[in-house]
């Protein structure tokens, strides 16, 4: 599974980064980026759904 | 001790919520959760003749669509009153939260990085010093057998202090920024020559201020924005000073209301306080939780032009506004909305708005809220309202949270 943000659609809530820090980073603005190539393990597989429920502006997709 | 007094209408009391709505009203901000709820089953997007005409959305997605819709609803107003301000759109008073697209991009970018996660998790031992420091202060009193108001004695403190050592402000002027905040965004249905007075004053101590800083420039968040950039030029003077304008006012009413509303909530639900004090892992969600069932901020909009929303006839220059915890309590967005659960996982509630203007200082917010909690629950594990639900005194306007919140320390 991959993890993706659409920058568009990010305003720098910063929930994903408090929930799964293994997975997202954010920028000097506060603008969140996936870490490497968004690819999430399968014990990270929890975290990223978490993520994607908890982004405000629906940016977080996860997709095979 | 300082007694909230919650300006009065010159409208008069409400008749009736659907049609003749008040948000300045005190039985407003009283019964809000009920208020909405009964507009959502009738009458989703409501409208009253007040200030000129003010329209009230209460679901989660016409508070999105209209925070999305940057191109029929400016934010060159963002605080309904009964002057509409004459700054124009795109750039309005104070820069960015008064800003349409696009300068609204170039004004929150200056901004942004000071209040990033990183830079701002940099004063988490500074915010926990100072709620120590007032929880002695509060540990004292009761020592001395005086009553404790966890709103007075401690919620309003932190941000004041917080955002002025960001700014590099002399500390002892807290009470003066408490003033001028309650001036600003509680006043707003009193007289319009007043209002005006109090822009004024707080325009001059703002530009006094700055001139301290040109003459011992320092490491603080003043002379930062004194020295960044926009186009290739500084800053002139009066847009630092209706940035930092903003950053008080967006910044002190609304975390101190955040923090004395979760206080409220824990003073009133012994169990959720007991299981947050023994269980520490809970706090993330808990805190999340209390931002959505409680979220202090609505915000506002001017009608751009005449144009028709879902049926509703808006005209241009109408007040719009946007309550973001009316859209957290929507039950077609959040299974058991009215119930708080302070271990609900799935949390994508809007108290930091939504789009654009997302709450610039969120992270300072959220770090101010979560430390006030902990310090205040690992001091005091047991408490509960001194007297009864009618002691605690809620304010009045677009900033929901408890002025007066008296409360009695069973177990330090
Ligand atoms: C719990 C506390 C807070 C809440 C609930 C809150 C809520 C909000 C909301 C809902 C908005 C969106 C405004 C809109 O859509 O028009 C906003 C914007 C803003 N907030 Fe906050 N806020 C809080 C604390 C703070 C703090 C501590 C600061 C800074 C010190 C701050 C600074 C700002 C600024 C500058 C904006 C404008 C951003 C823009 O227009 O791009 N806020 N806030
Ligand atoms: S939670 Fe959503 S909006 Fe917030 S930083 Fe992450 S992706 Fe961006």
């Amino acid at each position: 599974m991959r993890i993706q943000v659409d920058a568009e659609k990010c305003q720098g809530h910063n929930r994903c980064y408090a929930l799964a820090p293994e997975l997202f980073d954010v920028d000097d603005y506060g603008n969140a980026v996936v870490i490497g190539d968004g690819t999430v393990s399968p014990e990270l597989i929890e975290r990223a759904k978490l993520a994607v429920a908890n982004c405000p502006e629906f940016a977080i997709t996860l997709s095979e | 001790m300082t007694v909230y007094e919650p300006p009065v209408s010159i409208y008069g009391p409400v008749q009736d919520w659907a049609t003749d709505f008040d948000h300045a009203d005190p039985e407003y901000n009283r019964n809000a959760h009920r208020i909405w709820a009964e507009l959502r089953g009738t009458c989703p997007v409501a409208h009253s003749d007040r200030y000129g005409g003010t329209w009230l959305p209460v679901t989660h997605e016409t508070v999105r669509e209209i925070a999305y819709d940057t191109e029929n609803f400016t934010s060159r107003a963002v605080v309904v009153s009964t002057v509409v301000p004459e700054d124009p759109a795109p750039i309005g008073g104070a820069p960015p939260i008064t800003s349409d697209p696009p300068f609204h991009h170039d004004a929150r970018r200056l901004l942004l990085p000071p209040f990033s996660p990183k830079k701002i998790a940099e004063w988490e031992d500074e915010v926990r010093i100072l709620c120590r420091a007032l929880l002695d202060r509060m540990e004292a009193k009761i020592a001395a057998g005086e009553r404790v108001d966890a709103a007075i004695d401690y919620a309003q403190h932190i941000p004041v202090n917080v955002i002025s050592r960001m700014l590099g402000f002399p500390l002892e002027d807290d009470d003066l920024f408490r003033q001028f905040v309650h001036d600003i965004l509680e006043s707003i249905n009193g007289d319009p020559e007043e209002r005006i007075r109090s822009f004024e004053r707080i325009d001059a101590y703002l530009l006094a201020q700055i001139e301290d800083h040109r003459a011992n420039p320092r490491d603080d968040l003043t002379s930062y924005l004194m020295d960044v950039e926009m186009y290739g030029q500084k800053l002139p003077d009066n847009m630092v000073g209706g940035v930092i304008l903003l950053l008080l006012v967006a910044g002190i009413d609304t975390t101190w209301s955040a923090i004395g509303s979760s206080i409220w909530h824990l003073a009133t639900h012994d169990d959720d306080r007991r299981r947050l004090v023994a269980d520490a892992s809970l706090m993330t969600t808990a805190i999340e939780e209390f931002l959505r069932a409680y979220a202090p901020v609505t915000m506002a909009r001017l009608v751009a032009q005449d144009h028709d929303f879902h049926g509703c006839p808006m005209k241009k220059d109408e007040w719009v506004l946007l309550p973001f915890p009316a859209a957290n309590l929507d039950p077609s967005e959040f299974p058991d909305a009215d119930r708080v659960l302070i271990d609900r996982q799935e949390n994508r509630h809007a108290a930091f708005g939504l789009g654009i203007h997302r709450c610039l200082g969120s992270n300072l917010a959220r770090l101010e809220l979560r430390v006030a909690v902990e310090e205040f629950i690992a001091r005091f594990p047991e408490f509960v309202i001194d007297g009864s639900d009618d002691d605690v005194v809620w304010s009045v306007g677009q900033i929901r949270g408890p002025r007066q919140l008296p409360v009695q320390v069973l177990r330090s």
